[in-house]
């Protein structure tokens, strides 16, 4: 396959062609989102935009930054930074996000 | 058992452990990352949400052209940067210095158009203070647009430059023949940090510069 183990040592070689198949999704994806941008989808054009982004992240850092062939020891820290900005992010949102709900109470 | 490399500090049992361990302190560096970068994100998401309309028309006086341009400028420059880290695994010497530095270069295009485009707003009296000018009703949250815009492309260029001198570190430690198929974590730690830059782009992209052009 196109990946291949050096005799040396453990680390995993990714061959050019995964890192070139990677590189020309990415710049599809990037005039995908720019293309897509010009339509009018109401609320969906940040869904749209932030999924491809979030696609495009994913492609980097598993084949650019060789997550996928990380050890779990690295998948465990990085899926705990993202878990925690995910708490970051909820819980700053619940709470500005709903304070019109309350409108009135305790001013 | 091979011969013990003198690239292997006393600290470690053999080159894999140096090399995991190199890889993993750059990998929990760039969580701290994700946490700085991430607070600024949340600034900017509370503030668009508050502020739709003005966050919306603010955004319409960015370059779209120019910054979609330089999102494809930075994924080439990552694409090079992966053909550096390859070469240093295969230990093909003058490829590493040739690639790292078109990384380099790249990165140093990045950043001239990036110059250009904030020299047109400066230009345009876009930046906060007491010169800002903003046609329209809107000048209040338009102020606070363009202060989030300016300091998280100021922070994103600030860490591109960082990563242009790394680079440069490294282009001069390649040149002495420093790294080989046996050792090179330096490249591919360098490479880590270079790809995070880019999805930090690949973020600010959308949401600076994209999500309202449909209006």
């Amino acid at each position: 396959m196109s990946i291949t183990e050096s005799a040396s040592m453990k680390e995993t070689i990714v061959s050019r062609k995964v890192y070139l198949g990677v590189f020309v999704a990415l710049l599809i994806l990037t005039l995908s989102t720019y293309g897509i941008a010009f339509v009018d989808l109401g609320p969906g054009n940040v869904a749209v935009a932030l999924a491809i982004a979030i696609g495009k992240a994913l492609l980097v850092a598993l084949f650019f930054m060789h997550l996928r062939y990380s050890p779990k020891l690295t998948w465990v820290v990085t899926g705990g930074g993202l878990f925690w900005l995910g708490i970051l992010l909820a819980l700053t949102l619940s709470d500005y996000l709903t304070r019109g709900w309350l409108a009135g109470v305790g001013k | 058992m091979a011969a013990v490399p003198r690239t292997l500090a006393e600290q470690f049992e053999d080159a894999e452990q140096q090399r995991e361990a190199g890889s993993f302190g750059m990998w929990v560096f760039l969580i701290t990352e994700i946490m700085f970068f991430g607070g600024l994100f949340l600034s900017y998401t509370i503030y668009r949400i508050t502020y739709a309309g003005a966050f919306a028309d603010a955004s319409l006086h960015l370059d779209v052209t120019l910054g979609t341009v330089n999102t494809v400028v930075l994924i080439c420059s990552s694409f090079t940067m992966t053909l550096a880290v390859h070469s240093a695994q295969t230990g093909r010497q003058r490829l590493l210095l040739l690639f790292l530095l078109t990384t380099m270069l790249i990165g140093l295009v990045f950043l001239g158009i990036k110059f250009v485009e904030w020299s047109h707003e400066i230009e345009e009296n876009l930046v906060p203070g007491h010169g800002f000018i903003y046609p329209g009703s809107y000048t209040q949250p338009a102020k606070l647009f363009f202060s989030l815009y300016f300091l998280m492309t100021g922070v994103h260029a600030l860490h591109l430059f960082i990563g242009m001198g790394v680079l440069a570190v490294l282009l001069v430690q390649s040149w002495l023949g420093r790294f080989s198929p046996q050792y090179h974590t330096p490249i591919e730690i360098a490479g880590l940090y270079w790809h995070f830059v880019d999805i930090v782009w690949l973020f600010l992209y959308p949401l600076l510069y994209l999500i309202d052009v449909y209006h």
